[in-house]
């Protein structure tokens, strides 16, 4: 969990402003409560919501704990659209991550019913069961409510190179490169990834130790290493980066990566794939 | 205070391109922005990035498709520099390593898109806009430049002279979303707006959550003019549900459009007899609206676009994301089913008034993508053209900002000799009616009213003149605000007043426009104005505060709604996307100028600007539009 914070903008401990913000927040906590006891009658077609709620900051959040919420059920609801109407009807502090609505931004994966998934990507008809259950994604520490800290998930992806490199620097004059439809295929799955972090929580090897690449990461590097555009120095080099002592030696094989991903990316086949190649070339060196 | 060379705000296409341009020009960059760069909702494009690469294409024909397309209302030296310039930037992509779609002989693959005569849609199956977005991130990655993700930028730090023309922005103001705090950034270059769309003003849109119109809002009341903010894109095919695009690739690669008769409607009722599906977006989104209008609709609602007939292997290869789209947003399987659409909000032409390096007419300020004007999309926007203006225009504001180019551009910024004042066509005030002046802060009071969480005391205000003085002010300004909102006990839910502007700008200034429905809509916007005099933040928490981001956004997003609105009152004419019911005809005698909405500190003026016709060997002569 992170930790509270001070506000810089007051070098007291203790200012009318703090008094203030503190009854607020009592206030608030109050009107939580109510909203959460509340349950107005909306017959058969409602949806009820029980939400992890954490604040570090707020002291009626800083024990975690779940809120319920009893939302007016619509045909083709998401999860997403659940947990805005309960936002906007009833608690405008109840924090997640969305943007885009259409499973292209990757900021709600959440863990719904025990399962890694996108908010707006799941249907509430499809979901079994009385109860919503909506917590943050696993194994990431909490920022607050719905949040995590991704920073941890986005300097393993940031630690493979992720970017296009040739053997040959280019000169200034910009020329098509060419790829087979065959090689684009190839790649094609692995460049789907939106880095919404579903697979890294769902890893138990990635939960069990910090220094895994995880997933994502590796689903990064083969994107590059099959790409015939980069020449085989450079994938030499890539497969050099994977198969240091945190990556793909790490996975186990337990496919719960593969099973959570929105995208339907191949991720435990990819990392097989490049375990292979790394079998392949080391034999060669031999 | 940090300090660098060039800030670029929002992180999506547009953005990433100038902060690689600027970098590679010599300058020290930090990206701002608001969501993690992946996050940008130019992740959401699909169908592709028109570029003149093939033989039998000229940049000079895509230039004529793209004036033709804007109804004769973009710049021809903003249009011109975007063909001529969007094939080297394909390429540059190319080399950057994006997934293109390729034919059998390895080349990149191009498709027919509406209103072009070439087939020179450059795409990456139908998710062309993620490949651009994560291959344009990775490039930012490559070169270690700085990013702030979760940094909310709330305000510029621009001097208060008189005149727009005499001011400088040295900066920017940012609200740290993870730890609640507000910092000045001072750039000492050049500040690069890259906000994105506008489509949280409407409630059935293409665009994000996040597409509130900031940047438009923040450069408006620092002064910058706002440009053609009435010509707004409704798209023909998205999701009726959710307001999910629907790739105009679908009917580039051959989808058809049907009625609830089950007649091909765009050319069994006329709307496009030579191009028919693939007429522009302005003339297709009209046309099935008329159909459901007159009955033909189904549920009254919609009509159907059928990819059936393309066949498994061409859908999957081309179109595969459209299959998962129309499946988890409308349940509907596109192999064996039509799709139901229908129009939605997609794309703002107009915005913050730039020349065709993506300057403002303030010094130190640019604005490129979909939150600038230049114009090149005018009265409406090609599919297709997007993508390549974020970076054409992406990296000419990051070279120009990085002080690498001298041309004397051919676009004007501000107001000049050729500028006309335009009377107020408003029954209402327009403006101001924000916070209580308590709340405003430094800038906005004409003074330093003593912020009660002042970090900094008063020796700023000695130097306000000098850079470091003008960031501090708006970082001085911006705390005041927020600590208002924070404090403030009892009052209304941001939540409210953004439904209410959704409300009445879907009802009243959508594709069809009337002029009661447009004043009906200034009224109910300058009643949500009052009402947001009394928002409140019921979050207390400087931890991840969304509740307070989101009363932030709304005040942007009110004022971009009536900027929106003004100006398709003001224009009584039908160009492009803007139908007027009282005004069936384009009056180029009369209307070849952009609409232009100033601030003035809070009493908002109109006033237009002739339209440049005249390219570098040619000048484009406003022609009747038919597809």
């Amino acid at each position: 969990m992170s930790t509270q914070h001070e506000h810089t903008d007051d070098g007291e401990p203790e200012t009318p402003g703090d008094r203030r913000r503190a009854e607020k927040a009592a206030r608030a906590a109050e009107r939580e409560q109510e909203a959460a006891d509340a349950e107005p009658d909306l017959g058969d077609d409602a949806v009820t919501l029980k939400v992890f709620r954490y604040d570090p900051e707020v002291e009626a959040k800083a024990e975690p704990r779940f809120d319920t919420f009893r939302i007016p059920f619509e045909k083709g609801m998401t999860v997403l659209d659940a947990l805005i109407a309960a936002r906007d009807t009833y608690d405008s502090s109840l924090t997640f991550r969305h943007s885009c609505r259409q499973a292209v931004c990757g900021s709600d994966a959440l863990f719904i019913n025990g399962r890694q998934r996108l908010g707006c990507q799941t249907q509430i008809a499809d979901l079994e069961g009385d109860v919503v259950r909506v917590e943050p994604l696993p194994h990431q520490d909490v920022v607050k409510d719905l949040v995590v800290d991704m920073e941890h998930f986005y300097d393993q992806m940031e630690a493979v190179e992720p970017y296009f490199q040739t053997d040959e620097t280019p000169d200034d004059d910009l020329e098509e490169q060419f790829q087979t439809p065959e090689n684009r295929e190839k790649i094609k799955m692995s460049t789907r990834c939106i880095w919404c972090g579903a697979c890294m929580s769902s890893c138990n090897i990635a939960a069990g130790d910090n220094a895994y690449l995880g997933p994502a990461a590796i689903n990064k590097a083969y994107r590059f290493a099959m790409d015939e555009r980069e020449g085989e120095n450079m994938k030499e080099h890539r497969m050099e980066l994977i198969e240091q002592e945190n990556g793909v030696w790490r996975c186990q094989t337990q496919f719960s990566c593969t099973n959570v991903c929105p995208k339907d990316i191949p991720l435990t086949e990819h990392i097989q794939e490049l375990k292979r190649e790394a079998v392949k070339s080391n034999l060669k060196f031999w | 205070m940090r300090e660098y060379d060039v800030i670029v705000v929002g992180a999506g296409g547009a953005g990433l391109r100038a902060a690689i341009a600027a970098q590679e020009a010599g300058a020290d960059v930090a990206m701002v922005t608001k969501l993690h760069p992946v996050r940008s909702h130019t992740g959401a494009a699909e169908g592709g990035i028109n570029a003149a690469l093939r033989e039998g294409d000229d940049w000079h024909d895509h230039a004529y498709d793209t004036m033709k397309g804007s109804d004769y209302l973009g710049d021809a030296p903003a249009v011109e520099a975007l063909t001529r310039e969007s094939p080297k930037e394909t390429i540059q992509l190319e080399n950057w390593g994006m997934a293109f779609s390729r034919d059998e002989d390895g080349v990149v693959s191009q498709r027919p898109f509406g209103g072009l005569s070439f087939p020179r849609t450059t795409y990456a199956g139908a998710e062309t806009g993620h490949h651009m977005l994560h291959t344009m991130y990775e490039q930012v990655v490559k070169r270690g430049i700085e990013v702030y993700d979760e940094w909310y930028v709330t305000r510029l730090a621009v001097t208060d002279e008189d005149e727009p023309e005499e001011r400088d922005c040295h900066g920017v103001v940012a609200y740290d979303i993870k730890r609640g705090e507000i910092e000045g950034f001072r750039a000492r270059d050049g500040v690069i707006l890259a906000t994105g769309g506008l489509g949280q003003v409407y409630d059935h849109t293409t665009n994000a959550i996040a597409n509130t119109g900031d940047g438009v809002a923040m450069a408006y009341r620092a002064g910058v003019p706002i440009e053609d903010m009435e010509m707004i894109q409704f798209h023909p095919t998205t999701l009726p549900t959710t307001g999910v695009l629907i790739s105009e690739g679908v009917r580039g690669e051959g989808g058809i459009l049907y009625n609830s008769e089950g007649e091909r409607l765009m050319f069994e009722h006329g709307y496009a007899n030579n191009d028919g599906e693939l007429a522009s977006r302005d003339v297709v989104a009209r046309a099935e609206l008329n159909e459901v209008a007159e009955g033909r609709g189904i549920e009254d609602e919609y009509v159907h676009l059928d990819m059936r007939h393309l066949g498994e292997e061409r859908i999957l290869d081309r179109l595969e994301n459209i299959l998962h789209l129309a499946e988890d947003f409308e349940g509907v399987d596109g192999l064996e089913e039509p799709m139901p659409v229908k129009p939605g909000q997609h794309y703002a032409m107009g915005g913050v008034e730039t020349n065709e390096w993506g300057s403002t007419c303030v010094n130190g300020l640019y604005a490129v993508g979909e939150c600038a004007c230049a114009s090149v999309h005018g009265a409406n926007r090609l599919g297709g053209n997007a993508l390549p203006e974020l970076a054409v225009f992406g990296a000419r504001a990051g070279r120009h900002a990085a002080g690498d180019v001298d041309d004397e551009p051919e676009i004007t910024t501000g107001w000049d000799e050729d500028s006309e004042e335009g009377e107020n066509v408003s029954p209402v005030p327009l403006g101001e009616a924000d916070l209580p002046s308590a709340a405003k802060g430094a800038l906005a009071d004409g003074g330093r009213s003593s912020p009660p969480s002042a970090g900094a005391d008063g020796g700023a205000a000695a130097e306000a003149s000098a850079p470091e003085g003008v960031v501090e002010e708006a970082v001085q300004a911006e705390r005041t605000r927020v600590h208002y909102l924070l404090e403030k006990e009892e009052g209304v839910n941001h939540a409210e007043v953004r439904a209410d502007v959704q409300e009445t700008m879907t009802e009243n200034v959508n594709v069809f426009r009337e002029e009661g429905a447009l004043e009906d809509a200034l009224a109910d916007i300058r009643e949500a104005r009052q009402e947001y005099q009394h928002v409140t933040v019921e979050d207390p928490s400087r931890t991840y505060n969304t509740d307070l981001i989101h009363t932030i956004e709304t005040r942007n997003a009110l004022d971009v709604a009536e900027a929106i609105t003004v100006g398709a009152l003001a224009r009584d004419e039908f160009r492009g996307a803007h139908w007027r019911k009282e005004h069936q005809e384009r009056k180029d005698d009369e209307w070849l100028k952009h609409t232009m909405l100033s601030w003035n500190d809070g009493s908002p003026g109109l006033w237009y600007k002739p339209v440049v016709l005249e390219g570098e060997n040619k000048s484009y002569e406003p022609k009747e539009r038919s597809y």
